[in-house]
């Protein structure tokens, strides 16, 4: 596929101009370039891997939004078989960004809660740009709820800029449904895994994000704010925002080095976009095995993990402790 | 080139007349000039148009509990640049700025205290502490304060205000969301009231986590309440604000909160609900 470059992959693409270059002359005049060609593209190999080995959170966050990424359906497609969408929260809507439904993995039967973006205009006015409303918040609780009920564990594919800020979510309360979220997903009795396949836009993502392993493709990213918006506050302008995502530690090996995520599941070189199929097939390994793990575990340890595990987060120093303190 | 010299007709900054700092108050609510004396004897409220001025967590602590019932836990918990945060201003800056501009540690005060009587957890969020936003000292001590809360089989009363998440601790802040909101669930299942108070402002991840999870949920007049703020709601929809959106007032009319409590029968309403739910 030949997919829109990133600025940062500019000295790729002018070595595949070269190459074509090359090869056009080559057919043109019929003249052996076989070696040059060779070498050529092992330039362009070389080149790409040195990028993709050195990029900085701002170009990951780039990565992460890109249009021809795939998008949490396409995994849903590839990953899972029998896939049933169900609709609706049962109270206002149905809302588009966030698909739900029933799958299997493997021989696995399992709900599936997920956000998804659009990739053109129309796809993205339908799908609200991959932001949720609070109905879609709660049409993913009623899934979850339903996995509960019949044994069925939970797969959550986080893809979000954030869940929607606007009238209607206000109206609707869309904290109330992000924070309800939280609450009953923490003692959910089924085991849940969640992956962030792409952004992980702050508590329109944690809304689906409280689960047993926390799972996050390798150029995905995860924040409690846009790297745009933090700019927009501390320095006044976002035109800081390649900084701000640099401060903000929101990529996989960060949130690792955090402990916020469990796994980082790699990615085909130069990102999924450049092949769907391998970063599917990572990603349905990854799920298969981490949900494998905690179906094996009893209910009442993974509950107590799962507490355990976010129970612990956050950093602080606390005074050492006087007698009868 | 000019040959004449422009006059300058600047006005010497120096010399403008300020009113003297904090005698009078000028209400956000009505515009009028309030004493200091007289928004003290009335509980810190606008007596014209019942404009409630902010209050710090020692003032309402104060205001809520039983005379010296107030205990504080976990006091000594600090901040830690752990992301080594550098903006216009670093993390340590800002944290030690404003550990001397309000005397707190970070931005919640937590413990347990008597309501009438009734033993209750109490965390109270205080603004001027960094927009009392939530970073991993105010997720820690709350959370400690709700699972004490469960140990003791007490209720637990927060009085929110925040400005959400604290950027500066990156995802540890959001997590926090997930963390009292974990601990709330655990303190629900064992049927212990969970009674929020919301005060201007309670936002963004604070109010999509433990604010919005209240068996009661109460607010002051006019507190602004919301997921989004006003600007990113106006930025991204390009629409305008309906009148009165994301107050208290607002939220209500909704049905998203219970009730609205004027300040000075805060205690008293407090009381009467846990006196409810409490078995005797």
């Amino acid at each position: 596929m030949e997919s829109q470059p990133l600025d940062f992959e500019k000295p790729v693409l002018e070595l595949q101009r070269r190459l074509q270059e090359l090869k056009s002359h080559s057919a043109k005049h019929d003249l052996d370039f076989d070696s040059e060609v060779e070498s050529m593209e092992l330039k362009i190999r070389e080149t790409r891997r040195q990028i993709y080995e050195n990029l900085s959170a701002w170009q990951r966050v780039q990565i992460a939004r890109h249009v021809q990424r795939p998008f949490s359906l396409e995994y849903i497609s590839c990953c899972f078989t029998e896939w049933v969408e169900l609709h609706g929260d049962r109270v206002f809507g149905d809302d588009k960004a966030m698909p739900c439904g029933l799958a299997k993995l493997g021989s696995q039967r399992c709900v599936v809660v997920s956000q998804q973006k659009g990739r053109d205009t129309k796809e993205n006015v339908k799908r609200n740009f991959g932001c949720a409303y609070p109905e879609g918040y709660r049409k993913a609780l009623r899934i979850m709820r339903l996995g509960e009920k019949f044994n069925l564990p939970v797969i959550a594919l986080i893809d979000t800029p954030g869940a929607y800020p606007g009238i209607g979510s206000e109206e609707r309360h869309i904290a109330e449904a992000i924070a309800v979220n939280l609450r009953e997903m923490m003692t959910l009795r089924v085991p849940i895994i969640a992956c962030v396949v792409g952004e992980g836009g702050s508590g329109g993502a944690l809304g689906i994000g409280v689960a047993d392993r926390v799972l996050i493709l390798e150029n995905a990213y995860y924040s409690v704010i846009s790297p745009e918006a933090c700019s927009a506050i501390l320095w006044k302008d976002r035109k800081h925002a390649a900084e701000a995502a640099e401060a903000l530690k929101l990529t996989a090996d960060d949130l690792m080095r955090l402990g916020v995520v469990d796994e980082v599941v790699p990615e085909p070189e130069g990102g999924a976009h450049r092949d769907h199929d391998v970063a599917a097939a990572n990603l349905g390994t990854a799920l298969r095995r981490n949900l494998q793990r905690a179906l094996e575990t009893p209910i009442e340890e993974l509950l107590q993990q799962r507490y355990a595990k976010f129970r612990k987060l956050g950093n602080f120093a606390e005074p050492k402790k006087k007698n009868g303190a | 080139m000019a040959i004449f010299k422009k006059p300058s007709l600047k006005t010497d900054n120096r010399r403008k007349r300020e009113m003297p700092q904090g005698l009078w108050q000028k209400c956000p609510g009505c515009g009028e000039v309030v004493h200091e004396i007289e928004l003290n004897e009335n509980d810190r409220v606008c007596p014209r148009c019942d404009y409630h001025f902010p209050l710090s967590a020692k003032q309402r602590i104060a205001r809520l509990c039983d005379p010296d019932s107030f205990v504080e836990l976990d006091a000594g918990l600090t901040s830690i640049d752990t992301l080594k945060f550098q903006g216009m201003a670093s993390y340590k800056d800002r944290l030690r700025k404003y550990q001397d501009t309000t005397g707190l540690i970070d931005a919640v005060l937590s413990g347990h205290a008597l309501i009438d009587g009734y033993k209750v957890a109490i965390a109270v969020m205080d603004f001027s502490f960094l927009a009392a936003t939530m970073g991993s000292v105010v997720g820690e001590r709350i959370t400690r304060m709700i699972e004490y809360a469960t140990s003791q089989r007490a209720a637990v009363v927060i009085v929110s205000a925040s400005g959400g998440a604290r950027m500066y601790e990156g995802m540890l802040s959001l997590m926090q969301m997930a963390k009292t909101s974990g601990a709330l669930a655990l303190h629900a299942e064992q049927k212990l009231p969970f009674i929020s108070i919301l005060t201007n402002p309670t936002t963004a991840g604070v109010m999509a986590s433990f604010a919005s999870l209240g068996d009661v949920i109460i607010a002051e007049p006019k507190a602004m309440v919301g997921f989004a703020g006003p600007r990113v709601i106006r930025e991204t929809t390009h629409q305008d604000l309906p009148p009165g959106f994301q107050t208290a007032e607002f939220l209500q009319e909704h049905g998203l909160i219970d009730l609205i409590v004027h300040r000075r029968d805060m205690r008293a309403q407090l009381a009467q609900l846990l006196a409810y739910f409490t078995a005797s």
